[in-house]
């Protein structure tokens, strides 16, 4: 049978397989293995192994560690094998703790590509890669070389194309090379005949190999392509082009080094190359291991779910709130939530993604382009400009170009490297904030004003609305307030306290931003939010659709630093006196549990004594966040595991140890599950994205995650890379993902079941993240507090194994003990 | 006793710090990282003293005589320590920016799972350092000179376990291996040129030089040729500037500091030392400010296109060296070291919050965009701006010209040498050196002529095993006993020279051979554990097998003649017998030091560095 290539087919499917990161400052989470997750879990991840080589769980030695340290329960195990294995279970038992099991096998990709090394002694990759890498690199280039690519008007192979025609040195060492360059007609296939000859069913496999022999670059070309937006500085290039000519460097590294004494490579392929999409065999040591990360997950899961259902003294709420506070579901929040609800009894908390439903472009005084903050897959058709003086930026010449030129460097490099000394001097004794300092608190300005309100005069911008239409804003913060159940009892003060980190050397600092946001801070939106909320034209509308926000009650934006644990409230909103000491009140509250918060943290990092005085810690985790030389200013989303979507009172008194997701849900205001989907649609992608690129990254630190960040070198401000001649490094770097525990996130709700399964059912890309066990899914029963599970698309009831949870008194003691993951503990402070 | 006696504390606090930092704990990081902060701290605070006490005293220029290594009568090994101004600068710039680094890097690295490593090479690589600017001779600044291309080696290869960082380790080894070589000529012609080991304070007396140098002019340029050979490739001049940003693979502060600033200024240092021999040869002093220039103007352009940071800010690095090689031969020495400090902070500031990068110059991006800011080169005829800008790209192919030029020439001539495997060694070369010995010994029955060229025959067949061991694809044994037996025919080779003691070859092959021993007994081992080990490709065993990997490190540094053997004096001791009219014995001779140390780095390389063979796939993707 004659086998067609049909290259248009491949390199779709190709760009699905390739990491789909886009540039750094566009860091937004997602699923590291996108492309496998129409299969379930386990069979995607074998899958992935055995094509391109991922390690994709623990190894075994790790887990059979783990479960003599206790962190996997012996019962676990034994009923995760009963119902999987059955009578087997004995067997399988055997097979976990004392199975030998041989490395691992070569993956698929890069075998047939591997040839020429095997049959000419060529190392083709050190001969193409550093040309290719250097040109791509410097077409994208954002801002670092300083003699930018002189061709800008066209396309990369356009580009190349006349730059070959018009220079008098070759990026090629031989004339033919240049001349299939520059043979407009010409096509992949073209030179995949000539490199690996006339069996077309041999293509798709080599330009996989070739392709994933350099998956950092190939992705961030397939993502450009695909989102040219994504980089300010625009540049057209297709993936196609750039296989073409790397397929052309090829061509002329072979004939430069071996000359003609070259074969294609179908006719060196004596022995067949197993193909890339042939049929898995299953093998024994990945089921073992999946088997070992049910019962890891199992083991965690069990805690969490006891603690649920566990009796904890009900204490009466007061029924009077003194304030009420929006927060992101950020994983990050969950402490601080919990230390403001112990100060304050009175007051309460509520979780929800931290756009807080308000979608729209930025634009800040002065700045040239528009920021997206909402998240990424959505496309908004508002614009927020701010309002105000134009503030003076601070600058710092050591980034400036001028000191790499030889007669301005001569100049700076005796005046200003002297500063630089002394500089140095003073940022490892006495660090401070400085120009080079990623800020959340840079994202707006405390003092400008915002564009909230529809301007007739001023209607739009580049096609894009500038604020928002009454209606337009009740719609929002109607549904915003639904979705989290607070719908009535307001108190004086309604809080949206938006999130984003601050930190310096950090070319991920996008990742810690909210990503609800796209990367951003939340401070814009909580601000937007708020003031549309207290237009009284909105709160009118609210009332008619029968939400009746009384006039004694304001809404107030704020802005927590996750990294510093401070918090800048926009209180431009409140101006009468007694607000103005209600604020006053509150604000003790706040810094009081961002002392504990900073303390709570500090645990994990090991610069810094847990045993000291909050207020002393506090002042030790801001100055880590402005240390040059600390690689960890905060640990982001590591060792996240769980989403609660649900009252407050579900989750409340138990010690999550600030691995929750928190999504305020109150099921009594959403009989249908209306905005249960709503919550959902985003909840599994986001939450789920967070938690599979964290695995992801922890499990396969070389080829998933970007490794340790120590030799990082950023290429064109889109990409790190190590060293100068290296891959591309998508994924996060090890210092984030090295406390983190590679569990799948376990995603509970608090409603109906029957009412949960529809709601999953609704959109098949969502339901696809459970039915595919992607995302975990548990029902917390509204009235009974029954649990059940779901599993291969039913809810089926679910009983903890483990028979009771350790009660602690307060949680400052505890978390003075060790660094590591601490189990579920109920707090017992009453 | 004066102040002057106490120079040498320079060198034992370094000495004391590193030894020290060797037998702690691995995992205790804080004692580890504590113990390079006191040794820096000590010698920051000391060499602040100190100079200010030398300034305060009239700055004088003094040199202290230390130990004598080894002597007969015409020969003279002993390390000696000078201190001028030149020392100063270097001295306090050096401790202040290795302090503050030690210092950053104490949080920087925490969890890194070779911190200790980092540590301990990098107090090595300081005591390098020390030796070689406190050095009062070339051979104390050879000293120096080899502990600073070891522990670049290792520093670079830091990430061990990755493919990159070794073939980069690798690379930069061989770059630096020239510039040793250059400076064993230089030595080795000096020794004939004054007839003795003459210390830098002699080379002060500016008569002195003036008048030997009438005499013998053109080994005065062959000296000062080798001289600069050495400092070039030490200091990433043309034609060797490639080997810097490539050296950018350990973590950014070992890179800040030792890269960009410290480590590539040490061929700088080279040139000061040494300007007052070169001082009255005008050719030298024109080649010199040529070299510079070109260096400045190639380089400058090629930052100028650098899409990545550290890239960008080595070439930057190497355009002002180029300048500071223009202010020495102009002798402007002041303004040079002044140059050299300045330059030598930005860089090391500016590589370590590189990383910062993304943030400021996006958030500049998005406030001051202009879709395309004109250039210089905008003004250039299209043409030339296109040509200019790839060569740029292509770093005026510097790094391939090595190796077309250079390597690959002499991996070609070992590969025809494919026929050599381990019989036919044995049947041919071992009675060869047997009868070789034998005709060592009865000098007489050879001809004039014929013992005028034996040294030159011998060498050679020593060579072509060493092009062997250097391309040799398989067998790891068969590669290693063919640098030992290199130097086997060296030394007989050698031999032929008249006036030769023989006790002298022992004092050079007793290094070797011990080295050699070890060196097999543990690939022995190693194959007994692991099975055959071949050397066509990395098999990252250091992982696995450190304590081996240790040993057999040490038996590599024996074989190359590092300052640990008696191999070292013994090298410097064989050359100073090749005649000075014997200029193709001694190229023979340095070419083959050049390829042993090569070739040895490269078995120690494949066999213990790179990815772990048994985890990782042949063809995976290498440049993670």
């Amino acid at each position: 049978m004659q086998h067609k290539f049909n290259l248009h087919q491949v390199i779709h499917e190709l760009k699905h397989f390739l990491p789909a990161q886009a540039p750094l400052m566009d860091f937004v989470h997602h699923n590291t293995l996108h492309a496998f997750q129409s299969l379930p879990f386990h069979e995607a991840l074998e899958t992935a192994h055995v094509k391109l080589g991922y390690q994709v769980y623990f190894s075994l030695e790790t887990f059979r560690t783990l479960h003599q340290a206790g962190r996997i329960s012996d019962e676990i195990i034994d009923r995760t094998l009963a119902q999987k294995k059955g009578k087997d279970q004995e067997i399988w038992k055997g097979k976990l703790l004392h199975g030998q099991y041989n490395a691992m096998k070569s993956a698929r990709v890069g075998a047939m590509r591997g040839q020429w090394k095997k049959q000419y002694n060529i190392d083709l990759d050190a001969l193409v890669h550093p040309t290719l890498f250097r040109l791509l690199g410097s077409y994208l280039d954002q801002g670092i070389s300083i003699w930018n690519f002189p061709i800008d008007d066209l396309s990369f192979l356009a580009a190349i194309r006349k730059m070959e025609t018009n220079s008098w040195v070759s990026i090629f060492n031989k004339k033919t090379s240049q001349a299939l360059l520059l043979d407009e007609n010409i096509s992949i296939q073209d030179i995949l005949k000539l490199l690996v000859g006339k069996n077309e069913k041999n293509y798709e496999q080599y330009i996989y190999d070739q392709q994933f022999a350099h998956q950092g670059w190939s992705g961030m070309v397939s993502t450009v392509e695909d989102l040219p937006q994504t980089l300010l500085d625009k540049r057209q290039i297709k993936l196609e082009e750039f296989i073409l000519l790397e397929l052309i460097l090829e061509f002329d590294a072979l004939n430069h080094k071996i000359g003609s004494h070259w074969k294609p490579l179908d006719e060196h392929l004596t022995q067949e190359i197993p193909g890339l999409h042939d049929p898995i065999v299953k093998s024994e040591l990945l089921e073992v291991l999946s088997l070992w990360q049910e019962a890891f997950e199992w083991t965690y899961y069990d805690q969490v779910l006891k603690g649920l259902q566990a009796e904890r003294i009900e204490y009466l709420a007061p029924h009077q709130k003194s304030f009420q506070a929006l927060f992101c579901i950020d994983d990050r929040e969950c402490s601080f939530r919990r230390y403001l609800e112990n100060i304050d009894a009175a007051c309460a908390t509520f979780g929800t993604p931290g756009f807080f439903n308000v979608e729209f472009f930025y634009q800040p005084i002065g700045g040239k382009f528009y920021t997206k903050l909402c998240p990424a897959p959505v496309t908004p058709k508002y614009l927020i400009k701010e309002t105000g003086e134009n503030k003076k930026r601070e600058k710092d010449l050591h980034f400036s170009k001028h000191n790499h030129n030889f007669y301005s460097g001569w100049f700076f490099s005796q005046t200003l490297g002297f500063w630089s000394a002394a500089k140095l001097f003073i940022n490892l004794f006495k660090p401070s904030m400085s120009p080079a300092t990623a800020s959340s608190l840079r994202h707006m300005d405390k003092f400008s004003g915002l564009q909230v309100d529809f301007d007739a005069l001023h209607a739009e911008e580049n096609g894009l609305q500038i604020g928002f239409k009454m209606e337009e804003m009740a719609n929002r913060v109607e549904a915003q307030l639904r979705s989290i159940g607070l719908v009535e009892n307001f108190a004086p003060i309604i809080y949206v306290v938006g999130h984003g980190a601050s930190s310096v050397n950090n070319p991920h600092y996008a990742a810690y931003d909210c990503g609800a946001c796209s990367g951003r801070a939340g401070s814009v939106n909580a601000r937007v939010i708020s003031q549309m909320a207290n237009k009284p034209a909105v709160r009118a509308i609210l009332a008619e659709r029968g939400i009746h926000i009384p006039e004694t009650s304001i809404f107030v934006g704020a802005l927590h630093d996750t990294t510093r644990d401070e918090i800048v409230f926009y209180d431009d909103q409140i101006n009468s006196a007694d607000y103005k000491s209600l604020h006053a009140q509150h604000e003790q509250v706040f810094h009081k549990a961002l002392d504990l918060n900073a303390k709570e943290r500090s645990r994990r990092f090991e610069s810094i004594n847990s045993k000291e005085t909050a207020e002393s810690i506090h002042e030790k985790i801001r100055i880590r966040s402005v240390s040059i030389f600390e690689p960890r200013p905060e640990l982001n989303h590591a060792t996240n595991a769980l989403a609660i979507v649900g009252r407050r009172e579900l989750s409340k008194g138990l010690f999550l140890d600030r691995r929750s997701f928190l999504n305020s849900f109150d099921y009594r205001v959403d009989p249908t599950g209306e905005y249960l989907f709503g919550i959902l649609k985003a909840a599994a992608p986001v939450c789920g994205g967070i938690n599979l690129e964290y695995y992801f990254s922890r499990v396969d630190g070389e080829k998933l995650g970007a490794g340790t960040k120590l030799p990082h070198n950023v290429m064109g401000l889109f990409g790190v890379a190590n060293g100068i001649d290296g891959d591309l490094r998508p994924g996060l770097p090890a210092q984030m993902t090295e406390v983190h525990d590679p569990v799948r996130l376990l995603l509970i709700v608090e409603h109906f079941p029957e009412v949960i399964l529809k709601t999953i059912q609704k959109a098949s890309d969502t339901y696809e993240w459970f039915i595919n066990d992607w995302v975990k899914l548990v029902a917390v029963h509204p009235e009974t507090q029954a649990l059940f599970v779901f599993e291969a698309g039913a809810f089926t009831p679910y009983v903890p194994l483990i028979k009771s949870l350790e009660v602690i008194k307060d949680v400052e003691s505890v978390i003075e003990r060790h660094q590591e993951n601490f189990p579920v503990y109920l707090i017992n402070q009453y | 006793m004066t102040i002057n006696t106490l120079l040498p504390i320079f060198i034992w606090v370094p000495i004391v710090g590193f030894l020290v930092s060797l037998i702690l704990p691995k995992m205790n990081e804080r004692l580890i990282s504590g113990a390079a902060f006191l040794t820096m701290a000590i010698q920051m605070f000391a060499a602040t003293i100190y100079v200010a006490d030398w300034i305060f005293t009239g700055a004088k220029t003094f040199q202290v005589k230390e130990i004598i290594l080894f002597q007969n009568e015409e020969y003279v090994f002993q390390i000696d320590f000078l201190f001028d101004k030149i020392t100063a600068v270097y001295l306090l710039v050096g401790a202040l920016l290795t302090f503050m680094v030690t210092l950053y890097s104490r949080t920087y690295l925490h969890r890194e799972a070779g911190y200790k490593r980092f540590f301990n090479t990098t107090l090595f690589f300081y005591l390098g350092y020390s030796f070689t600017t406190l050095s009062g001779n070339l051979e104390t600044l050879f000293v120096g000179w080899e502990i600073l291309g070891i522990s670049s080696f290792l520093l670079i290869s830091f990430y061990r376990e990755r493919y990159l960082p070794v073939k980069n380790a690798v690379k930069v080894f061989s770059i630096y291996r020239i510039g040793d070589v250059g400076l064993i000529l230089a030595m080795w012609a000096s020794h004939h040129l004054w007839g003795q080991n003459i210390t830098f304070y002699q080379l002060n007396n500016a008569e002195l030089v003036h008048d030997q140098l009438l005499q013998h002019s053109f080994i005065g340029v062959f000296i000062s040729s080798m001289i600069l050979l050495s400092a070039a490739a030490k200091s990433a001049q043309l034609p060797f500037s490639s080997w810097l940003p490539r050296a950018m693979e350990g973590p950014t502060p070992s890179s800040a500091i030792f890269y960009g600033s410290l480590s590539v200024h040490i061929g700088a240092f080279l040139l000061l030392r040494t300007f007052p021999f070169w001082e009255y040869q005008s050719s030298i002093r024109i080649l010199i400010i040529a070299l510079g220039l070109l260096t400045t103007f190639i380089t400058t352009g090629i930052a100028r296109v650098q899409s990545s940071v550290k890239s960008q800010i080595a070439y930057a690095s190497i355009a002002q060296i180029g300048l500071i090689f223009i202010e020495i031969a102009l002798g402007f020495e002041t303004l040079a070291l002044f140059h050299f400090a300045g330059n030598a902070f930005l860089r090391t500031y500016q590589l370590l919050v590189s990383p910062s990068v993304v943030s400021y110059l996006i958030r500049e991006q998005f406030y001051s965009f202009e879709p395309r800011a004109k250039t210089i080169e905008d003004s250039f005829p299209k043409r030339l701006q296109l040509s200019v800008y790839v060569l740029c790209l292509k770093e005026w192919n510097l790094d391939t010209m090595m190796y077309e030029y250079f390597w690959n020439p002499l991996k070609w001539a070992g590969n025809k040498l494919n026929f050599i495997n381990g019989h036919r060694l044995m049947l041919f070369f071992i009675p060869a050196f047997a009868l070789g010995f034998y005709a060592m010994k009865q000098t007489q029955l050879l001809s004039e002529n014929l013992q005028e060229a034996t040294p030159v025959i011998f060498a050679s067949l020593g060579l072509l095993l060493v092009f062997k061991s250097f391309t040799q694809r398989h067998s790891v044994r068969l590669a290693w006993i063919l640098v030992i037996m290199n130097h086997c025919w060296i030394a007989l080779a050698i031999s032929f020279n008249e006036k030769f003691d023989q006790m002298e070859n022992v004092l050079y092959l007793s290094g070797i051979l011990v080295a050699g021993m070890i060196g097999y007994l543990t690939l022995q081992r190693l194959f007994r554990i692991e099975g055959k080990i071949s050397l066509s490709r990395f098999h990252g065993l250091s992982e696995t097998h450190p304590k081996i990997a240790l040993v057999f490190l040490l038996a590599c540094l024996g074989m190359t003649g590092f300052p640990i053997s008696p191999t070292f004096i013994g090298e410097d001791l064989i050359f100073s017998h090749i005649r000075e009219d014997q200029f193709a014995l001694a190229a023979i001779v340095s070419l083959s030091f050049i390829l042993d140390g090569l070739a040895v780095i490269r078995i120690y390389a494949r066999v213990f560095m790179g990815p772990n063979s048994k985890t990782h796939a042949e063809f995976s993707n290498r440049y993670f």
